[in-house]
Formats: structure tokens, sequence, C-alpha cells
């Protein structure tokens, strides 16, 4: 963080940082840290790594070995993932192709209207702007378990039980929260900006276009990064609104194949790093803008 | 120009409005009639008055059964995620080499499915032939716990296996860590403080904005634990009802029986205790939430 210490008096430097390393280091103290580190990292991969080495084991062979074994090293049955994607009972290729429908359906239907409406609260002068962004706050706050049942009868009333739309729509009229992060984004921006863009005769709509949607790129980003995680792993909306195993998502998928798999264990596996994959995919692109994300929202609080 | 600006600003809200009233203020007043009712959606809806309420509150063995799962894992899980975070958080700011692949290892688990990682700890915590009770055994413990099959054990699993995702709350402490000035450290160093007392003094003060976010999305989140009870004791709540988590029971109710009259006031029920709880977390927030002159924050 502070490199220069050039200007300050000798003893200091030692003792301003927050964390004393020098004196830790002495004592061992950097040891100490790398190992609980170290095992920390421990039990985070080792689970994995099991079910990395379970999702690679034959049929006839169990998954449980005495003691665990925590990393492939004997059976490197790849077919498993293949059996698990295409098992026509539970068909993974399908879920995934559904899920990713469901997601990609849900970010268009977010990055779209959050945007107009953060560009509205972050830009534009209206009658009611502080009463509805209130109410745009406030409604942050509702519960969703007690819109889940009127929403499901709603939705139920006018035919889109069994179908996608339910766990779509709802993205297209815009999620408090992301509103509320893009707008932030977008205030940050120099007012000069859309009063130049006025000047030279551009519209609203162009300005919002060909202006501040193209400089609100990272804050979009979060929004879109959030809207797959979270549609990828939600397990209770398509629990609600999916009744045919060929609509099913991953979530659903995996929490059948667990009372129905008997002891196929190894599948199991192999469709739960499935499932995972998309996630570790995405995190390791996107990691900077997801963990920003989130501090600047804790530091919001 | 100005009237043109307003129309154009109701333009761009013009789908969340319609949301707001569809998707949300609809449903609410719905919802609130609908527990006033009994209706299965085949026979017309009965008006029942709050008798809903009575009835869950005297008459209802599984309400009860439910918030008493629930409670408990919030007083186990709330206070030991949020000093864990902490911990773990204190760990990732020290400044070693390395610490980035460190950061992102730890905070990996807190991206992946609640229903992929409770899958593969389904597998783990096994009793007879997981890899946890099997190191416990390695280790001298002869009887290990039967951790899910044991109603005694049920909510602290769900607890433990929570812990592997501690790295998404030390992520938010750690950021509240770096936003601490080094010029507080530099004066407390210079009046003689040593590293605990600093941390006691300096960071503790300055970092209770973050535990108290942690501490209501904390709350809220233990309130609405679903997909790792789901996968973990099965739709209808586990042995002997052991993972019966509100919402769990609340999703049987709706959806599987179809009472959605008493599901709606369930939810109702669920709303006015959280909030409670919540109102009450933010009353005690004067006393030790710390903010700095900025008084925007909070």
């Amino acid at each position: 963080m502070q490199t220069s210490t050039t200007a300050q008096p000798t003893r200091l430097p030692r003792a301003i940082r927050g964390v004393n390393i020098y004196r830790w280091r002495r004592r061992g103290g950097v040891v100490l840290a790398y190992v609980t580190l170290l095992a920390l990292c421990a039990v985070i991969l080792l689970p994995l790594g099991w079910m990395f080495r379970a999702a690679l084991t034959p049929d006839d062979v169990s998954v449980f070995t005495i003691p665990p074994e925590w990393f492939p090293t004997q059976y490197w049955y790849w077919d498993n993932f293949t059996r698990a994607l295409s098992n026509p009972l539970q068909p993974f290729g399908l879920y995934m192709l559904n899920t990713l429908v469901i997601a990609v359906g849900n970010i268009v239907g977010t990055v779209f209207s959050c945007s107009l409406a953060a560009y509205a609260f972050a830009r534009l002068r209206f009658r009611g702007s502080e009463i509805l962004f209130n109410v745009l706050i406030i409604t942050m706050l509702i519960p969703w378990q007690v819109l889940m049942i009127p929403q499901f009868l709603l939705f139920q009333r006018i035919g889109w039980y069994g179908t996608f739309w339910p766990l779509i729509v709802p993205s297209f009229t815009g999620n408090a929260f992301f509103i509320f992060l893009i707008r932030q984004y977008m205030r940050t921006f120099p007012r000069d900006l859309d009063e130049a863009a006025r000047v030279d005769g551009a519209g609203y709509w162009r300005i919002f276009r060909s202006i501040v949607l193209p400089l609100s790129v990272p804050a979009l980003t979060v929004a879109v990064v959030f809207t797959f995680l979270g549609q990828w792993n939600n397990l209770l909306g398509p629990l609600i609104y999916l009744n045919d195993n060929s609509q099913f998502t991953v979530a659903i998928g995996l929490a059948n194949f667990v009372t129905t798999a008997g002891t196929q264990w190894n599948l199991l596996m192999a469709a739960n790093l499935i499932t995972m994959i998309p996630c570790i995919v995405i995190y390791f692109f996107a990691q900077k803008q997801l963990i920003g994300g989130i501090a600047s929202v804790g530091l919001k609080g | 120009m100005a009237r043109q600006e307003e129309r154009a600003a109701y333009l761009f809200l013009l789908p969340w409005l319609f949301g707001l009233f569809a998707f949300l203020l609809g449903p609410i007043i719905a919802s609130v009639l609908l527990s006033m009712t009994n209706w299965n959606l085949i026979t017309t809806p009965r008006w029942v008055g709050l008798s809903n309420y009575h009835q869950m509150l005297f008459d209802d063995y599984e309400f009860w059964q439910a918030i008493r799962v629930t409670l408990k894992y919030i007083v186990l899980s709330v206070p030991l995620y949020l000093v864990a975070g902490l911990a773990v958080s204190l760990l990732l700011n020290l400044k070693l080499r390395g610490m980035n692949v460190f950061r992102t290892i730890l905070y990996l688990p807190s991206v992946l499915s609640a229903v992929a990682v409770a899958v593969l700890w389904l597998t783990l915590l096994n009793p007879d032939l997981g890899a946890v009770n099997q190191i416990l055994r390695s280790v001298g413990i002869a009887n290990p716990p039967g951790w899910l099959n044991d109603p005694g054990w049920a909510v602290p699993s769900v607890v433990l296996m929570g812990l592997w995702g501690v790295g998404g709350g030390a992520i938010i402490y750690l950021a509240g860590l770096q936003n601490i000035g080094p010029h507080l450290y530099e004066a407390a160093a210079i009046d003689g403080a040593g590293a605990w007392k600093r941390f006691l003094h300096v960071t503790i003060p300055m970092l209770t904005p973050t535990l108290f976010f942690n501490l209501i999305t904390g709350l809220i989140g233990a309130f609405q634990v679903f997909d790792v009870a789901y996968i973990l004791g099965g739709p209808h709540g586990g042995t002997s009802d052991a993972l019966l988590f509100y919402l769990l029971y609340l999703w049987n109710v709706g959806f599987s029986e179809g009472r959605f009259g008493y599901a709606s006031a369930l939810a109702w029920l669920l709303v006015i205790l959280a909030a409670i709880v919540i109102v009450i977390t933010f009353r005690t927030a004067d006393r030790w939430v710390y903010y700095e002159t900025d008084p925007t924050k909070g």
C-alpha cells in the first residue's frame, strides 16, 4: 500500500503498518500465517479434489475409499461426464441448456431494465424523482417470501406455469439492487458530458445509448455476473414453476439426482462437478468485478 | 425542455414502474388478503380472518418445529460466521507473498451453487463411509457423530458446512480493513500501542460498520435457508424434521399441499419475526457501531 517512507523518521516505518510484519517475522509469525493459510486452502481444495476423484471412479468401484483419497490417481473414467450429461432419465446436458436460456434471459432483462431506470435516476431531472428513488430503496427491503405465493398464483392464472416465462419476464422490470448499483456508478460521470451532447442535438435516448451505457460497462458487468450466478444456482424458482423433466434446470436436476441416484455416487459427483464448472470459470474471469462489487456493497452498509 | 426531460425520465422508468405495480405492490396486497383465506386453487377462497395465524401459533406442531430449527440455526451460525469471517480476513490482510492466490481459493466456495456444495458435503458427511468421519476415526474418535442422520447433529452439521463458504464474508471484512486509514495505526503506534492494542482500539472500532453490515445480511440470510435444507434433509425436513427450516416448511405447505392461504400467513409471520430481530439489532447499533465523521454512511 504505502511504498514511500522516505519522509518519515527512522523508527516509524516499522510500526506504522496495521500488522507489524517485521516483529512477526522474527517470531516466526510468517511461518504460522502461511501454515494456517495453507491449511485453510487444503480444507477448500481437498473436498473438491475428492469430488473430482469420485467423478472419475468406474461403476464397479466404491467412491468411498478407506482412507479417503483426495485426488484421482488410479481411475480416469472421463466417460462418466458424458454419461452424466446424456443420461436419458436425467439429461444434465439439457438441464444446462435450460439453465443457460433462463440465465441469459435474465441477463438481458436485467441489463435492459436496470440501466434504463438507473439512467433516469442518475442523470435526469424530473418531478417525483426523490419519492420514486425512496420507493426503490424500500422495495429492496420487501421480503420475496411474501411475493412467492401471489406471484405464483398470478403466473399460474395467465397460463405461464410450466414455462420459463415466470423465471425470465420479471427481470425485464428491473431489480432494485442492481438499479441502485448502476445508478451510483452513472452518477460519477461529469455532468458536462450530457450537456455537450444536448448542445450537439442528441436526444436522451442517444445520450443513454451512445455515451452513458458504454461508460457503465464495469457496473453492468457486476450485474451480469451476479445475475448469472444467481440464476445458475437458483433452486426455489425453478422448483416452483417447472414441472417437466425436459424443462428442469441443473439445480433441480441435481436435487432430484440426490434422491434417485442410489449408489451411483460417481455419476452424481460428475454431475455436481459439471454444475460447478461454469461458476468456477466465471469466477476466474470476473474475479475482480465480483470481489470489487461485493466489497463496494459491503462498504455502503 | 424540462418537460421533455421529464417525459423521457418516465419513459426510461416505465419497465421498472410496471414491475413495481404488477410484481410487487399487487402481489403484496394479494398476499395480505390471501393470508386471511383458505384456498387451494380448486375450491373458491374462503374468508377466515385471522384464524390462519391463530392456528399456526396454537395448533401447528410443525410450525413450532420450523421456528425451533431456524432459531437454532441462527443462534449457532450467525456469531460463528461473524467471528470466523473476521479471523480469515485478518489473515488475508497480511502483506505476504502469494496472498492473491490464497484470497482466490478461499473465496471460491461462495460462488459455487449452494445445491452443488450441499451435495458434495452430503457425501463427505456420510456417517459410515464419509471422509469426515474417516478422518475422525483415524485420529481416535471411535464414535463420530451421525451428522445429518442424527437429529441432534443435523443443524450443527449445516452450520459447520457453511464454514466452508466463510471466505465470502471475509472478502467484505477485507474491504473494510483496507479502508482503515494508515494514519490511525500510525497515531496509535506513536502513542505506544502494541499490535494487540491497535487491533482492539483501532481495527475493531473502525470495522464495526462492516461487522454490522455482515450481521444484518447474515441474519436476513439465516431466516431464508432453503437450498441447503432441501438437499441435506430432503424436501420434507429430514430425520424427525430436524432440518425443517422455516422456508422449507412454507414451501411444503404452499406448493406441495396447495394450502396457499395458510402459506401466505406463514410468509407474513416469517417477515414479522425477521423484522423484529432486525429492528432490535438496529436499535443496538448506536451503542457499538462506530461511524467515522462521514454522515452519509449508515
